[in-house]
């Protein structure tokens, strides 16, 4: 955990820890603390923390630069300090028989009513403090992690305005057309009043000079033939003539 | 089974936990380490619970638990606001108040 580049990594060992004390706690008659702990540590705790981490730092490697001068060696000085410290403090302490809990347990009626015998009756005030608490941490974490809008959400509509108000047209480029007698790239697209629209044409061919002029006297048949056909209305075809 | 070796356990998983909050740089793994501080300090209770015969030390524990949910939920609420304040997780950064 400690020397783990990524962070994900550290979690995952974090995590494994905390599901080998649960298994202590059920060897050291303490199944409802077990239990919690699973639930609560490698289940809630620590896939917050992971899910913290996908959000956050997950690429973040820690820098190896020490800031401060001779940290690293004084951390590690110190831990082995602490480790030998509280080692010593075990041996210096007087040990009697180990008694286990299964008398107390006996009297309750069992572990989780012992328990519950103790929080809902010695400890009650602190069981209720402990619900103020959880509340107030909801609501702070709420609260923290709360963005104000400073400005109204877009709508869809005022976005694609700001698209097309640049300049620079976005959308599909026109096709062939209603009259287009040919659907090959070197054939312009017309727009209603007959002339060429300029952006249906690819511009290499453009440069080349390689357009397929446009057969007037073609559109002029199309024209009557669909007239004829009904299918284009006659205010229509006022416009175009 | 003798308690020393639960509490010796309990010593060592406290150490590292300690370590990792001086040695680490990530302000997330640094509070991971608290969290396995807080676990160690259980693990210990629930040793003494079991060594005297008292159900205290299961009860402590659990309110050890409880208050280790609520701080792992403000003190994330807290990294993920620097994050997005200052794009960074690093517990160097956050230097607005030195002087």
């Amino acid at each position: 955990m400690l020397i783990s580049k990524k962070a994900v990594h550290s979690a995952l060992f974090v995590a494994f820890t905390m599901l080998n004390l649960a298994v202590l706690y059920a060897v050291q008659s303490a199944p409802f603390l077990a239990v919690s702990q699973v639930v609560v540590y490698t289940g809630a705790v620590m896939m917050l923390f992971l899910f913290v981490l996908m959000m956050v730092g997950v690429d973040s490697a820690d820098s190896l630069i020490e800031e401060i001068k001779g940290q690293r060696v004084l951390a590690i000085l110190g831990g082995t300090g602490l480790i030998a410290f509280f080692i010593f403090l075990t041996g210096g302490s007087i040990y009697r028989t180990v008694v286990g809990t299964q008398n107390v347990d006996a009297t309750y009626g069992g572990n989780l009513q012992g328990l519950a015998a103790l929080m809902f009756g010695r400890y009650v005030i602190i069981f209720e403090a402990t619900a103020a608490l959880l509340i107030t941490a909801v609501l702070g974490a709420m609260i923290l992690t709360h963005r104000e809008r400073i400005r109204p959400k877009k709508t869809q509509g005022q976005m694609a305005k700001e698209l097309f108000a640049k300049g620079d047209y976005k959308g599909p480029l026109p096709p062939p057309g209603v009259f287009a007698r040919h659907n090959s790239v070197d054939t312009p697209a017309l727009l209603p009043d007959g002339s060429i629209a300029k952006n249906s044409l690819p511009d290499p061919l453009v440069a080349r000079g390689d357009i397929s002029p446009v057969d007037y006297d073609d559109l002029a048949e199309v024209q009557i033939i669909s007239e004829g056909l009904g299918l284009v209305s006659d205010s229509e075809t006022e416009e175009d003539k | 089974m003798s308690p020393e070796a639960y509490l010796i356990l309990s010593a060592i998983i406290f150490s590292i936990g300690a370590m990792g909050v001086m040695l680490r740089r990530n302000a997330i793994v640094a509070f991971m380490s608290v969290e396995l501080m807080l676990n160690a300090g259980n693990l210990a209770f629930v040793s003494a619970s079991n060594t005297w015969g008292n159900l205290t030390g299961q009860v402590s524990a659990f309110f050890v638990m409880v208050i280790a949910a609520c701080e792992v939920v403000i003190g994330l609420a807290i990294i993920v606001t620097i994050f997005r304040s200052r794009r960074s997780a690093s517990v160097d950064e956050p230097s607005l108040l030195r002087w």
